[in-house]
């Protein structure tokens, strides 16, 4: 456990230095190092689970199990990345003076508020907790995507803020009903605390766990950017710094949907019917469709990418909404794959919208002949995103596919339609960009790409074989989450 | 069921209430920025007094920690910080025309008949308080949000969101004697760190588009020009 401890204390420590120094010329580097530190710490932490199963803190204030320790350990790591790419971005921004000390110091230091709310969201024990985790989440990002201070980006942090803020009221609102539901079989103090819920689910009222899970997946839904509470989603995600959208992209939006699927489970042992997996099925899908037909009327490159996010979320809700052990282990890996693919893609995007100095796709042209790495990353990348074997994508996408054949054959052509149209969508915006003519004085840019490169060689891999460890690793969440083992 | 006859506990929660709802609606209807600050004002004290009541009655000493918490937070913290800007910006003569007043207050009512509905399967195994302040905590959350609809100005936008955490908050103390310390702390630092962020964004707002009438933040949509 004191893994779980040093991994919560050490972005504690970084909100307040960075707010010191977070302006210092080399201080990118400082947060790579902290971010390092965090993925050693998860490290450490799924040794640990795997050796002992389960952990519990004393006092049951934190629980780690094989669901959130992988979550763990892809958080940190996405962290990291990002980290390393954002080092010479930032530099870039400010070198352009779109940035002052003063934001500068904001925004190092919001970088690890935002990672503190995230590993906070994953590791503790209490639902409570878990919403006021996730709010901060919120409040810490909130000033980040109007860093810019450009109209634009103000309106769209004004309406990520009321938009989520609102939303996640109504998780709250589930809460309070979840509460009063637990209090009848326990004791005050610890009726919040998921490992007692979940042991006492069959006791539960089920019409009010019932009530409460539609306030919920409402509340956290919002967050996860599930259509039609998704508005603010395109909006935070273009407008912010890039290394801001590849976290939102390839963290909140899963630690969202993790809170969703914890709150599944507790429904499910009460009412010991699928009703809440229906409702995820039919706005995951819902979101899956309309986010695939947004792609094509996108102008902005960002925006692409983030319709996109929707899009993907939608088919993970969709697939743990079907519930079967098939399927969670399909949206498991869906989830690892798309957050890697996505925190790539927005890498190369950000390096991509430095180059032209736009983000309007028709004015991106012609990237592989000014910088070939970026090029080439976002077209391979673009291809994992969209499914193609032999990347991961293809991998879960198929097994979702195939989960649903064997469970609700009459949804496929739906998801094959979807998919169809994303890719579609993605490539008639993405191929002139790559491949279009080099507009005259463009300039390549300082660029680290190894976090691209390392993300999709993962990618790549899982694509071809999942590694043991890593399918035992799942099975056992799977058996977790949905009861029995998928193979 | 006689009112009467109940116990001075149930008597008082089931007053606050419908206090409570009316100040919600008196808020709808409240075109002067001021006077809606003020109306929030009073609803947090109102809510101080209910957390108060449970303290008193359950004899739970954590309760008059969360009414201490929210005297100053609701009461006296955010109302005063609200009217600064106002001041500051210069908006305290400002009257806003309400459009379809009439509609927004039958809105209201629909909703609150909509929350006793939705609440309804929690009827069969509870207490006339539960279900009424479950139902009084519901509609408060979806009046902010009519509120926030039907106004368009952003300071009558965090009055809105605000008394939505209200709504939250009173069902929690009703129907489960407040949530844990630990949530409950942690919910005070949220709320807090919003209201200052809201402080920071009208500025930039006014900055930015020299008015707090969102209506004009209209740059980013799907919509084609």
């Amino acid at each position: 456990m004191i893994a779980a401890y040093l991994l919560l204390l050490m972005p504690l420590v970084g909100v307040v230095f960075f707010a010191l120094f977070g302006h210092r010329p080399r201080i990118g580097r400082i947060n790579i190092k902290f971010n390092a530190f965090a993925l050693l710490m998860s490290f450490w932490l799924a040794l640990n689970v795997h050796k002992s199963g389960t952990l519990v803190s004393e006092g049951l204030y934190f629980l780690v199990d094989s669901f959130n320790v992988y979550l763990i350990v892809l958080t940190a790591f996405v962290g990291l990345t990002t980290s390393i790419f954002s080092a010479p971005y930032m530099r870039h921004e400010q070198q352009k003076g779109r940035l002052t000390e003063k934001r500068l110091r904001l925004y190092y230091s919001m970088y690890q508020g935002f990672m503190f709310a995230m590993y906070l969201v994953l590791t503790t024990n209490n639902m409570g907790i878990l919403w006021v985790a996730m709010e901060a989440a919120t409040l810490a990002t909130v000033l980040l995507v109007s860093l810019y201070r450009t109209p634009e980006s103000i309106e769209a942090a004004w309406k990520y803020f009321i938009l989520c803020g609102v939303g996640i009221a109504q998780a709250m609102f589930g809460t309070v009903l979840l509460y009063y539901a637990a209090m009848q079989i326990s004791d005050a103090e610890n009726a919040l605390n998921w490992t007692v819920l979940i042991e006492n689910a069959s006791q539960l009222n089920p019409e009010i766990m019932e009530i409460s899970f539609v306030f919920m997946l409402v509340g956290y839904g919002t967050k996860i950017g599930l259509v039609p509470l998704h508005n603010w989603l395109p909006d935070a995600h273009s407008e912010g710094p890039t290394p801001m959208s590849a976290v939102l992209s390839g963290l909140l939006l899963n630690d969202a949907l993790y809170a969703v699927v914890r709150n599944k489970m507790i429904v499910d042992g009460t009412t010991q019917t699928n009703i809440a997996g229906y409702l995820m099925m039919g706005f995951g899908l819902l979101s899956f469709l309309v986010a695939a037909i947004f792609l094509h009327r996108q102008q902005d490159i960002k925006r692409l990418f983030s319709y996109s996010s929707v899009e993907h979320m939608g088919l993970m809700t969709f697939a743990f909404g079907m519930g079967t052990p098939f399927s969670t282990f399909a949206a498991l890996l869906h989830m690892t794959v798309h957050s890697l693919t996505k925190s790539a893609i927005f890498v190369t995007v950000g390096h991509a919208a430095q180059i032209a100095g736009t983000q309007q796709i028709d004015k991106i042209r012609g990237l592989i002949k000014t910088q070939p790495s970026v090029g080439w990353g976002l077209l391979i990348g673009t291809l994992a995103i969209a499914g193609f074997p032999p990347f991961g994508v293809f991998t879960s996408e198929f097994l979702v596919l195939l989960a649903t054949m064997q469970s609700y054959p009459w949804l496929t052509p739906f998801l094959l339609l979807g998919i169809g149209l994303a890719c579609a969508g993605l490539f008639r915006n993405i191929q002139p960009m790559v491949y279009g003519k080099r507009p005259e004085g463009q300039q390549a840019v300082e660029a680290n790409l190894w976090p691209v490169i390392i993300h999709l060689v993962l990618v790549l891999w899982l694509g071809l074989s999942i590694p043991q460890s890593l399918s035992d690793w799942f099975n056992q969440t799977t058996i977790l989450i949905s009861g029995s083992a998928p193979l | 069921m006689e009112l009467i006859k109940l116990d001075f506990y149930t008597q008082g929660v089931l007053s606050i209430a419908a206090l409570i709802g009316l100040t919600s609606f008196l808020m709808l209807g409240q075109g002067r920025l001021l006077r809606l600050i003020f109306v929030f004002a009073l609803q947090g004290l109102l809510l101080v007094l209910a957390t108060a009541l449970a303290g008193y009655s359950m004899e739970n000493s954590h309760l008059y920690i969360s009414a201490a918490i929210t005297l100053v937070l609701k009461v006296f913290l955010i109302p005063w910080m609200l009217q600064k800007q106002v001041y500051k910006l210069n908006l305290h003569r400002d009257v806003e025309a309400l459009k379809n007043s009439t509609a927004v207050m039958l809105g209201g009512a629909t909703l609150v008949v909509f929350s006793y509905y939705v609440l309804h399967p929690v009827i069969q195994n509870s207490s006339v308080v539960l279900v009424n302040a479950l139902a009084v905590g519901l509609s408060l959350v979806l009046l902010g949000m009519l509120l926030m609809i039907s106004r368009h100005h952003a300071i009558a936008h965090v009055v809105g969101f605000m008394s939505i955490e209200n709504g939250l908050f009173f069902a929690a103390i009703v129907s489960t004697r407040g949530m844990p310390m630990v949530v409950e702390l942690g919910i005070a630092f949220d709320v807090l760190v919003a209201a200052i962020l809201f402080g920071i964004f009208f500025l930039h707002i006014s900055s930015s588009i020299d008015s707090l009438d969102v209506d004009q933040m209209n740059r980013l949509n799907e919509v084609d020009q």
